[in-house]
Protein backbone atom coordinates (compact mmCIF):
# COMPACT_ATOMS: atom_id res chain seq x y z
CA UNK A 1 0.00 0.00 0.00
CA UNK A 2 1.06 3.58 -0.61
CA UNK A 3 0.29 6.88 1.62
CA UNK A 4 -1.37 9.37 -0.74
CA UNK A 5 -3.37 12.54 -0.31
CA UNK A 6 -6.45 13.61 -1.11
CA UNK A 7 -6.21 16.28 -3.84
CA UNK A 8 -9.51 16.60 -6.18
CA UNK A 9 -12.49 14.58 -7.48
CA UNK A 10 -13.51 13.12 -10.85
CA UNK A 11 -16.61 12.97 -12.17
CA UNK A 12 -17.61 10.66 -15.26
CA UNK A 13 -20.91 9.99 -16.60
CA UNK A 14 -19.71 7.35 -19.34
CA UNK A 15 -17.13 4.79 -18.24
CA UNK A 16 -17.13 1.06 -18.40
CA UNK A 17 -20.42 -0.63 -16.42
CA UNK A 18 -17.88 -2.07 -13.83
CA UNK A 19 -17.70 1.97 -12.16
CA UNK A 20 -21.11 2.78 -11.75
CA UNK A 21 -21.53 4.47 -8.87
CA UNK A 22 -17.97 4.42 -8.13
CA UNK A 23 -16.42 7.47 -6.53
CA UNK A 24 -13.12 8.62 -8.33
CA UNK A 25 -10.29 10.51 -6.07
CA UNK A 26 -7.44 12.05 -7.31
CA UNK A 27 -4.74 11.18 -4.54
CA UNK A 28 -1.36 13.02 -4.51
CA UNK A 29 1.93 10.54 -4.00
CA UNK A 30 3.47 11.06 -0.88
CA UNK A 31 6.45 10.56 1.33
CA UNK A 32 6.82 9.42 4.99
CA UNK A 33 6.59 13.11 6.14
CA UNK A 34 3.84 14.28 3.93
CA UNK A 35 5.44 15.59 1.40
CA UNK A 36 4.14 15.36 -2.50
CA UNK A 37 6.58 13.12 -4.29
CA UNK A 38 5.10 14.22 -7.86
CA UNK A 39 3.04 11.55 -8.37
CA UNK A 40 -0.59 11.19 -8.72
CA UNK A 41 -3.22 8.30 -9.25
CA UNK A 42 -6.61 8.08 -9.73
CA UNK A 43 -8.43 5.56 -7.14
CA UNK A 44 -11.79 4.33 -6.28
CA UNK A 45 -12.99 5.72 -3.00
CA UNK A 46 -14.38 2.56 -0.48
CA UNK A 47 -13.77 5.04 2.55
CA UNK A 48 -15.65 8.51 2.41
CA UNK A 49 -12.02 10.29 1.71
CA UNK A 50 -12.55 13.71 1.91
CA UNK A 51 -10.40 17.33 0.51
CA UNK A 52 -6.78 17.55 1.80
CA UNK A 53 -7.29 13.71 4.08
CA UNK A 54 -4.08 11.30 4.19
CA UNK A 55 -4.88 8.21 3.00
CA UNK A 56 -3.62 4.64 2.60
CA UNK A 57 -4.77 3.33 -1.12
CA UNK A 58 -3.83 -0.34 -2.29
CA UNK A 59 -2.62 -0.73 -6.04
CA UNK A 60 -3.20 -4.73 -6.63
CA UNK A 61 -5.74 -5.96 -8.68
CA UNK A 62 -6.53 -8.73 -7.28
CA UNK A 63 -7.27 -6.89 -3.78
CA UNK A 64 -8.88 -4.10 -5.40
CA UNK A 65 -11.58 -6.73 -6.63
CA UNK A 66 -11.89 -8.70 -3.81
CA UNK A 67 -12.81 -5.16 -1.85
CA UNK A 68 -14.76 -4.21 -4.34
CA UNK A 69 -16.33 -7.16 -5.30
CA UNK A 70 -16.60 -8.44 -9.15
CA UNK A 71 -14.23 -10.90 -10.83
CA UNK A 72 -14.14 -8.75 -14.05
CA UNK A 73 -13.52 -4.94 -12.39
CA UNK A 74 -11.09 -3.05 -14.84
CA UNK A 75 -9.55 -1.24 -11.37
CA UNK A 76 -6.10 -1.24 -9.64
CA UNK A 77 -6.07 1.51 -7.18
CA UNK A 78 -8.45 1.75 -4.21
CA UNK A 79 -8.80 3.77 -1.32
CA UNK A 80 -8.61 1.32 1.93
CA UNK A 81 -7.74 3.59 4.85
CA UNK A 82 -7.44 7.30 6.28
CA UNK A 83 -4.36 8.22 8.02
CA UNK A 84 -4.97 10.06 11.41
CA UNK A 85 -1.33 10.84 12.21
CA UNK A 86 2.20 9.71 10.96
CA UNK A 87 4.39 9.79 14.28
CA UNK A 88 7.96 10.09 13.78
CA UNK B 1 -6.03 4.76 -13.01
CA UNK B 2 -4.41 7.79 -14.50
CA UNK B 3 -5.56 10.78 -16.69
CA UNK B 4 -5.13 10.93 -20.57
CA UNK B 5 -6.59 12.78 -23.60
CA UNK B 6 -7.23 10.82 -26.93
CA UNK B 7 -5.13 11.86 -29.88
CA UNK B 8 -6.58 9.95 -32.55
CA UNK B 9 -7.48 6.13 -33.83
CA UNK B 10 -6.33 3.60 -34.97
CA UNK B 11 -7.42 0.84 -37.62
CA UNK B 12 -5.37 -2.92 -36.75
CA UNK B 13 -5.51 -5.39 -40.31
CA UNK B 14 -4.95 -8.19 -38.73
CA UNK B 15 -5.87 -8.66 -34.56
CA UNK B 16 -5.60 -11.68 -32.18
CA UNK B 17 -8.82 -13.46 -30.80
CA UNK B 18 -10.70 -11.83 -29.05
CA UNK B 19 -9.73 -8.00 -30.55
CA UNK B 20 -12.05 -8.26 -33.42
CA UNK B 21 -14.03 -4.52 -33.57
CA UNK B 22 -12.13 -3.54 -30.27
CA UNK B 23 -11.67 0.68 -30.97
CA UNK B 24 -7.81 1.45 -30.35
CA UNK B 25 -7.10 4.58 -29.63
CA UNK B 26 -3.76 6.33 -29.24
CA UNK B 27 -3.25 8.04 -26.08
CA UNK B 28 -1.39 10.97 -24.67
CA UNK B 29 -0.73 10.41 -21.21
CA UNK B 30 -1.57 13.87 -18.66
CA UNK B 31 -0.48 14.70 -15.71
CA UNK B 32 -2.94 15.98 -13.01
CA UNK B 33 -3.24 19.40 -14.11
CA UNK B 34 -4.09 18.22 -18.23
CA UNK B 35 -0.36 18.64 -19.46
CA UNK B 36 0.82 16.08 -21.36
CA UNK B 37 3.50 13.91 -19.81
CA UNK B 38 5.28 11.15 -21.31
CA UNK B 39 4.93 9.33 -24.57
CA UNK B 40 1.60 8.42 -26.24
CA UNK B 41 0.53 4.47 -26.68
CA UNK B 42 -2.52 2.58 -27.91
CA UNK B 43 -5.11 1.91 -25.55
CA UNK B 44 -7.97 -0.48 -26.01
CA UNK B 45 -10.89 1.39 -25.15
CA UNK B 46 -13.09 -0.68 -22.90
CA UNK B 47 -16.25 2.39 -23.25
CA UNK B 48 -15.80 2.28 -26.71
CA UNK B 49 -18.14 5.71 -26.65
CA UNK B 50 -14.13 7.66 -26.71
CA UNK B 51 -13.08 9.74 -29.57
CA UNK B 52 -10.54 12.39 -30.22
CA UNK B 53 -9.71 15.15 -27.96
CA UNK B 54 -11.76 13.83 -24.84
CA UNK B 55 -10.24 13.29 -21.85
CA UNK B 56 -10.13 10.02 -20.12
CA UNK B 57 -8.96 7.98 -17.41
CA UNK B 58 -6.92 5.05 -18.37
CA UNK B 59 -6.02 1.57 -16.68
CA UNK B 60 -2.48 0.01 -17.16
CA UNK B 61 -1.60 -3.84 -17.02
CA UNK B 62 -3.82 -6.92 -16.70
CA UNK B 63 -6.74 -4.80 -14.96
CA UNK B 64 -6.75 -3.01 -18.81
CA UNK B 65 -8.13 -6.19 -20.47
CA UNK B 66 -10.91 -6.67 -17.88
CA UNK B 67 -12.38 -3.62 -19.59
CA UNK B 68 -13.05 -6.20 -22.56
CA UNK B 69 -15.56 -8.99 -23.53
CA UNK B 70 -13.90 -11.62 -23.22
CA UNK B 71 -11.28 -10.37 -20.70
CA UNK B 72 -8.76 -13.29 -21.49
CA UNK B 73 -7.13 -10.90 -24.62
CA UNK B 74 -3.40 -9.33 -25.27
CA UNK B 75 -4.32 -5.76 -24.05
CA UNK B 76 -2.28 -3.56 -21.57
CA UNK B 77 -3.88 -0.29 -21.60
CA UNK B 78 -7.16 0.30 -22.05
CA UNK B 79 -9.84 3.87 -21.60
CA UNK B 80 -12.19 2.94 -18.55
CA UNK B 81 -14.13 6.04 -18.54
CA UNK B 82 -14.69 9.45 -20.17
CA UNK B 83 -13.67 12.34 -18.32
CA UNK B 84 -16.56 15.22 -17.42
CA UNK B 85 -14.88 17.16 -14.48
CA UNK B 86 -11.91 17.41 -13.10
CA UNK B 87 -12.05 19.57 -9.68
CA UNK B 88 -8.67 19.77 -8.36
CA UNK B 89 -8.21 21.38 -4.45
CA UNK B 90 -6.05 24.44 -4.32
CA UNK B 91 -2.43 23.81 -2.32
CA UNK B 92 -3.06 23.99 1.36
CA UNK B 93 -1.49 26.81 3.20
CA UNK B 94 1.39 26.03 5.64
CA UNK B 95 -0.02 27.39 8.87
Amino acid sequence: MILARVSGRITSTIHHPAMDGRRLLLLDRIDARGQATGGYVIAVDTVGAGPGEMVLMLDEGNGARQILGGADLPVRSVVVGIVDDLPG
Amino acid sequence: MFLGQVIGRLVPAVVHDGLAGVPMLWVQPLDKHGQAAGRPFVCADGTRMAGPGEMIYWEASREAALTLDPSFVPVDHAVVGLVNDLQIDPPEKKP
